[in-house]
């Protein structure tokens, strides 16, 4: 076994209304950032977790993904590869 | 009939639940705490407001995995009804007790408010003591509000008359305005495929009793003993 990190993005499924982004977007707008044509707020996980590969660790979080750290209906969600910790 | 009161942690309506079936609808009620593996005969269960969990990672994402929840579960595909408020509502979607998910209000702000609600459907457990298209005053206290799922799922849900309750303005019209957080086609309430769990946002147990401004609630509540004691 070896300790791996493998981080998550996961962000709004796209279509859906973003609010978060758009406030984001129109603050960066106010703040001269006029070339900005879009802002996503997602979230950032760092899992770290013993597994004995990095293709091991990736599948685990992928499972955590669909399981309990993303959710189906709203969020997309995209794996980084497996480092060692 | 006995209604079980799930306390999770983070939980704030219990308490308002409790008090609107001992003391309003006059049945028994127990609190279950969401630790425990035991639903103690209840006859229907209350997932009710609050931010369980700190509302960590999603509204009601945490609160699912809790032990008493796979009873819940259970309970809810024995066709047993499960009656899901406000964060009770977010936990049942993530649940995949309803379909569908509950997003942050388009605005961007916490509502608290009295608002109206169209009944939709006086076909169903929960609502049969109403009449369809009645205007109900009850109040909403979310960020999280926003109801969506895929297009395809909110046609089935309106084509099953499983769109309970919508947003609506004082003369019963959908529009824009009335509808406080962006849910999709105006959405604050639905029931799930066989009928026996609601999901809404609006807090029917904090509308029971005129001293607080409504009680517009109550028959919600008296919709279920008259379905389930008939």
């Amino acid at each position: 076994m070896a300790k791996f990190r493998i981080a998550v993005h996961i962000t709004p499924r796209k279509g859906l209304l973003d609010p978060q982004g758009k406030a984001v977007t129109d603050a960066l707008h106010t703040l001269g950032f006029q070339s900005v044509t879009n802002v996503h707020v997602g979230r950032y996980i760092i899992i770290e977790s013993d597994a004995y590969d990095a293709i091991t660790a990736e599948e685990a979080v992928t499972e955590m993904c669909k399981k309990l750290l993303a959710n189906p209906v709203t969020e997309d969600f995209e794996i980084e590869s497996a480092v060692h910790a | 009939m006995k209604f079980g009161v799930v306390t999770f942690p983070g939980s704030n309506c219990d308490y308002d639940a409790f008090h609107a079936v001992t003391e309003i609808l006059g049945e028994e009620a127990v609190y279950l705490w969401h630790k425990d593996h035991d639903l103690q005969g209840s006859d229907v269960i209350i997932l009710p407001g609050g931010f369980s969990y700190g509302d960590y990672l999603r509204a009601g994402a945490i609160a699912r995995f809790s032990p008493i929840m796979q009873e819940v579960i259970a309970h809810a595909k024995s066709g047993a009804p499960v009656i899901a408020i406000c964060n009770g509502f977010q936990i049942a979607c993530e649940a995949g007790l309803l379909p569908g998910a509950l997003m942050r209000n388009a605005n961007l702000q916490f509502i608290s408010a009295q608002l109206i609600v169209r009944v939709e459907t006086a076909d169903t457990l929960f609502t049969n003591r109403y009449e369809r298209g009645d205007l109900l005053r009850i109040p909403v206290a979310h960020g999280e509000g926003r109801y969506v799922a895929a297009p395809d799922v909110l046609d089935a849900l309106e084509g099953d008359g499983r769109v309970v309750f919508r947003y609506a303005d004082a003369m019963g019209n959908l529009t824009p305005d009335a509808n406080p957080n962006g849910s999709e086609r105006s959405i604050a309430g639905i029931v799930s495929d066989g009928g026996n769990v609601l999901g809404m946002m609006p807090h029917p147990e904090r509308a029971c009793t005129t001293l607080v401004g409504s009680s517009d609630g109550v028959r919600l509540l008296e919709s279920i003993l008259a379905r389930v004691e008939a």
